[in-house]
């Protein structure tokens, strides 16, 4: 089998790899901002909950995560999983988790801003949405920025852990195709994939943090 | 009618007792400044009046309409969200450390909350900014962003901000404490200008020289309470014992 094969296979798994990089985004980072709600709410019982949550999702694998979310609906409720359940199950499994961490960042970035911002804004009489949206949230997105970017890499990394639940993602194709050809050659490749992968990831956000430097 | 009452004000933090039973009222265009030494309530009394902090106890009032009055218990209740919203357009307040809005360019800063909250006319909002950038003589920053500024011409922004939305009250909480002396001078300069405008201003200052030559009347405060007030000349004339140690500094620099 030559390079054009394994890279060709690669390629296929890579694409499933994206669609579990896009999804967990485009879920968790908004998630992520209703946790840190409520993980800053007045309502202590909320907070309490929310806290709770976002430590288990730190404290334990994400792999194991993947695993309870994949299995929990046959063991807790006996319900029949289909073979479809096991990308659901990967998204899933990467929201809730990254959705944690993501609110976590949050926190730190909307509890930095100092409250002089609030005062102000209450005083030329900005509504408390009106003060996040405009005022808040456009500030702590930048103080933000260099903690988001880690995570994302890290998240490029991390959709290789679908592999657990068989998901045909980039690492799985690989692993396989390195049982079969008894060689190191595609998980060099697929280094090399996660690699550029990243280096997109960076160049991007290093450009979104370049757009954001026009104040201090 | 007075523009701004506050009646029988207390304040304590964790049982320190900041504000014991203060009165204060301020008339149409009136210019109060208000004096004392560090941690006599000032700033707290400038925080109450705004709204910014709550009082334990007392009464405030803006033109005659109740922002905050005395329950039964004597504890302090404010008015429904919606009228004190209302109430808190007839001030401003100019911050210490300006508190400008550093994603927003100067522009921005002054007409964002003229447009946004009070949906004005944004050709009338323009004009308004332009005229008051040229008062602050900062008719060339308009496109700049704070970070680009000294702290003379951020504080001269911060003030052009609240005079935008047309307060009748504005308020200063020790707006050049953060500035060297040469950027003060500037500053001072601009808000002695204002005078013209007739809006009552009550500033909490240091500025000795300053809180003379603008006020129609000074305010001096220590320990929580209002030791004496009167024009200028009589406070800084005072015989008090109390007021007389603190300015004996300033009283002596300004005869």
């Amino acid at each position: 089998m030559d390079i054009s094969v394994i890279i060709s296979k690669l390629m296929e798994g890579m694409l499933v790899s994206v669609q579990i990089f896009t999804v967990t985004l485009i879920f968790s980072l908004p998630l992520g901002l209703l946790i840190s709600f409520g993980r800053m709410a007045k309502s202590r019982a909320l907070r309490t909950v929310v806290q709770g949550y976002i430590s288990i999702m730190r404290g334990t694998p994400l792999m194991l995560q993947l695993m309870v979310v994949y299995f929990g609906p046959y063991y807790l409720f006996g319900l029949q999983i289909g073979n479809s359940y096991r990308l659901w199950a990967t998204f899933i499994g990467f929201v809730i988790n990254y959705a944690a961490y993501f609110a976590e960042i949050y926190r730190s970035g909307i509890q930095s801003m100092p409250a002089g911002q609030y005062e102000a804004a209450k005083l030329l009489g900005y509504s408390r949405p009106q003060t996040f949206v405009k005022i808040i949230m456009p500030q702590a997105i930048k103080r933000i920025l260099p903690s988001v970017t880690n995570e994302v890499i890290t998240l490029v990394k991390d959709t290789s852990l679908a592999f657990t639940l068989g998901v045909m993602e980039m690492f799985t194709n690989a692993k396989a195709l390195a049982a079969s050809q008894a060689s190191l050659m595609p998980f060099v490749a697929a280094g090399i994939f996660y690699y550029v992968f990243n280096l997109i990831v960076a160049v991007v956000m290093d450009y979104a943090e370049k757009k954001l430097s026009y104040y201090q | 009618m007075n523009l701004l009452e506050m009646n029988h004000v207390q304040k304590s933090f964790d049982g320190l007792s900041v504000i014991r039973d203060i009165s204060l009222q301020v008339g149409d265009g009136e210019i109060v400044s208000i004096i004392g030494p560090s941690g006599s309530g000032k700033s707290t009394l400038l925080r109450c009046a705004t709204m910014l902090e709550t009082m334990d106890s007392g009464e405030l009032i803006y033109l005659g309409e109740k922002a905050a009055w005395n329950s039964d218990q004597g504890k302090t209740v404010y008015a429904p969200k919606q009228e004190l919203k209302r109430i808190r357009q007839n001030y401003g307040l100019v911050f210490q450390n300006f508190n400008l809005f550093p994603h927003y360019s100067v522009m921005k800063n002054i007409t964002d909350a003229p447009l946004t909250v009070q949906k004005r006319n944004k050709d009338e909002v323009f004009q308004t900014a332009r005229e008051l950038l040229r008062k602050m003589g900062l008719e060339d920053k308009a496109d700049a962003y704070p970070c680009q500024l000294s702290g003379g011409q951020c504080q001269r922004v911060a003030i052009a901000r609240a005079l935008a939305l047309n307060p009748k009250i504005l308020f200063f909480d020790e707006p050049t404490s953060a500035l060297d002396p040469e950027l003060t001078g500037e500053v001072l300069k601009v808000i002695k200008s204002l005078a013209d405008l007739h809006i009552a201003m009550v500033i909490v200052t240091h500025e000795m020289a300053f809180a003379r030559d603008i006020s129609d009347r000074v305010i001096f405060m220590a320990d929580g309470v209002i030791v004496e007030q009167g024009t200028p000349a009589e406070v800084f004339a005072s015989e008090n014992e109390r007021t007389q140690s603190f300015l004996g500094r300033y009283g002596a620099m300004l005869k």
